[in-house]
């Protein structure tokens, strides 16, 4: 079980107020990702959640019990930090049985929880090496071990990721959401990286400099983004957001369209730019197109065959009902 | 990869500091292993020539050699794990943030900087006489008879004196590796349910080890030739006599520089022993 409420949680450090108060819930079971640009606050809100930072104001309930002025260790959690922050000293079997060994349990049942955690993450033929002797993915997945073996009510994530090469990330996504999978437990995420926070959420959060921006499952935040952040954060290629008169003719402030949806033409279009920088990634091709009058540049996306030199003519159609309109505050308009 | 010219164009730019780090320390060996073979008196008749082993054999079976060898150990000793384990502590606490902090570093610092000869004047004369000392006031405010210092307690004084002078070296050393720990391992055993003793034994001390180990080196080597501190205090009396004022009394007091030197020699090869094994401890620590 791992319900996890924050309600009216407010943090500040000295003067300065990083969280404004914050109403969350994320319900058992849930993978909920907080992500947002760097020094959003993401990060310190999971340390207020983890107890490893205590809340200015406000409370942060644990299946309906109040543990904010809980130590770390007393409310059920385990987490996994940036660095692993494994014990260097300490044999990988060690490592993962050391918050086994603090809560007092008996040696049979410190190895047999260690032996089934390490068959998990296929670590069994590393058992009696130092953290110094593996490859990034496997310091990683002692981590990930050494926090499976507490049973803890929800797993806490820290851009586990962000240390690790790209091909290995991708691996490692699939298998922390096949653990998630598995065991069935609420599992918090933290990344500034949204590609991981669409493919592994069930509920994303957006922060921004401390405030929710938008909490919603992933496809209901790129399918409908509640604000120009949130439609510029979400999605990849970014969101095109043009001002001015085209956004005017559709009654709002800003229009947002996505480069998958605006269509490509060598001779016919509603706009018409000039081909910049094309970047060929096989299945597609995305081109960054400028001279349009309407943004500095338009990104959009293309099929993988579609040839368009630097300089070429290029006219770009949206499709008008995947257009998202938002007002002078950025708020979108239903 | 370096090129074979660029080799030895290494070689001819290390040649000067070498020969002359070799020099430094090989002519004063050699000498020391002549005069150590010979019958040598500069006032009673200077070279009275080869003598053999004798001057080593004498040496040993002095009546002062082992209580020599014992009172080095004991000092040694005595202030390594002093300054160890007072050093471990300190670091700890001086890591805290505090008010004043830069201040307060430089404070503790400070000891290294005054000269032993001076450090122990003062602490013989202002804090251990038995007379007017600091320590003899606090002796007598709790109704008791203050110490003798340098004669009841003679080996004991100097052990505090020397542990003194090198807490700042112990301290600052194990606190420089003590900011190197990473703070989430600290945060990620608090998640593990360590409370604040055990995070020390099973975080802490060991992340400490290898500056543990360098601070024995570095300190055992310095301390085994510790002469100032003795001089001025107790001038070698009360069983303070450690290896290296022995060999000063043979060569300088009774003007034996055969005898002396043969002392020299074990002392080198007392040294040497120690070196090896502080190595193979230091080379164990290195390995991981």
């Amino acid at each position: 079980m791992g319900r996890i409420v924050l309600d009216n949680v407010t943090k500040s450090f000295g003067n300065a107020q990083v969280i404004p108060p914050l109403q969350l819930t994320i319900e058992d079971g849930e993978f909920a990702v907080f992500v947002g640009p760097s020094g959003c606050g993401k990060s310190t809100l999971l340390r207020l959640i983890a107890g490893l930072e205590d809340v200015t104001s406000g409370k942060i309930e644990i299946d309906g019990k109040d543990v904010s002025g809980l130590a770390p260790a007393k409310r059920g959690l385990a987490m996994v930090f940036q660095s692993y922050a494994l014990y260097p000293h300490m044999t990988v079997r060690k490592n993962i049985a050391f918050p086994l060994k603090m809560a007092g349990l008996a040696r049979a049942e410190i190895k047999k929880r260690v032996d089934n955690a390490a068959a998990v993450l296929n670590l069994t033929d590393y058992l009696d090496r130092r953290p110094g002797q593996l490859s990034g993915g496997q310091r990683q997945r002692v981590a990930i071990g050494r926090a499976i073996v507490r049973e803890p009510a929800a797993f806490l994530f820290d851009e586990p990721l962000s240390n690790l090469d790209a091909a290995l990330r991708v691996g490692m996504r699939l298998e922390i959401s096949e653990l998630h999978e598995r065991l069935k437990s609420t599992m918090i995420y933290v990344t500034h990286d949204q590609v991981e926070a669409m493919t592994m959420a069930d509920k994303i959060v957006v922060l921004q400099a401390g405030v929710i921006e938008q909490v919603g499952s992933p496809l209901e935040l790129y399918r409908a983004p509640r604000n120009t952040f949130v439609a510029g954060f979400i999605g990849s290629p970014k969101m095109n957001l043009i001002d001015g008169p085209e956004a005017t003719k559709r009654d709002a402030h800003t229009i947002g369209i996505r480069p998958e949806h605006i269509a490509v033409s060598s001779d016919s279009g509603s706009w018409k730019g000039k081909v910049n920088v094309s970047e060929h990634l096989g299945s597609d091709t995305f081109f960054h197109v400028q001279g349009t009058g309407l943004a500095d540049s338009l990104t959009v996306r293309a099929d993988g065959e579609v040839s368009f030199r630097h300089g070429d003519d290029i006219y770009l159609t949206p499709r008008e009902e995947h257009i998202h309109r938002f007002d002078a505050k950025g708020l979108r308009i239903a | 990869m370096a090129t074979q010219h660029s080799r030895s164009a290494a070689r001819m730019m290390m040649a000067p500091a070498v020969v002359l780090l070799l020099g430094w320390m090989l002519v004063p060996l050699c000498m020391t292993l002549y005069f150590s073979f010979k019958k040598y008196l500069p006032l009673r008749g200077g070279d009275l020539g080869w003598v053999g082993f004798d001057n080593y054999v004498r040496f040993v079976s002095s009546s002062s050699f082992w209580p020599s060898v014992y009172a080095t150990l004991i000092i040694v000793g005595g202030v390594l794990a002093i300054t160890v384990v007072l050093g471990v502590l300190l670091a700890i606490l001086l890591d805290q943030p505090m008010w004043g902090q830069g201040i307060v570093r430089m404070l503790v610092i400070a000891p290294f900087f005054v000269m032993p000869t001076v450090s122990s004047l003062v602490w013989k004369n202002m804090f251990m006489d038995p007379n007017y000392g600091l320590l003899a006031y606090l002796w007598r405010f709790f109704g008791a008879e203050p110490v003798q210092w340098m004669s009841q307690a003679s080996l004991p004084s100097i052990v505090m004196i020397v542990s003194w002078q090198w807490l700042p070296f112990a301290t600052l050393i194990l606190l420089t590796a003590i900011q190197s720990l990473d703070s989430e391992q600290l945060e990620a055993s608090e998640m593990d349910g360590a409370p604040v003793i055990s995070r020390f034994w099973h975080i802490i001390l060991p992340h400490l080890s290898r500056a543990i180990t360098v601070v024995i080196l570095i300190q055992t080597i310095f301390l085994l030739s510790i002469f100032a501190e003795i001089f001025v205090t107790t001038g070698g009396a009360f069983g303070t006599k450690t290896l290296s004022y022995l060999i000063f009394q043979r060569v300088l007091e009774s003007q034996n520089v055969g005898l002396g030197s043969a002392g020299g020699v074990y002392a080198i090869i007392l040294a040497n022993i120690v070196a090896i094994f502080l190595m193979r401890i230091v080379g164990k620590n290195l390995d991981n």
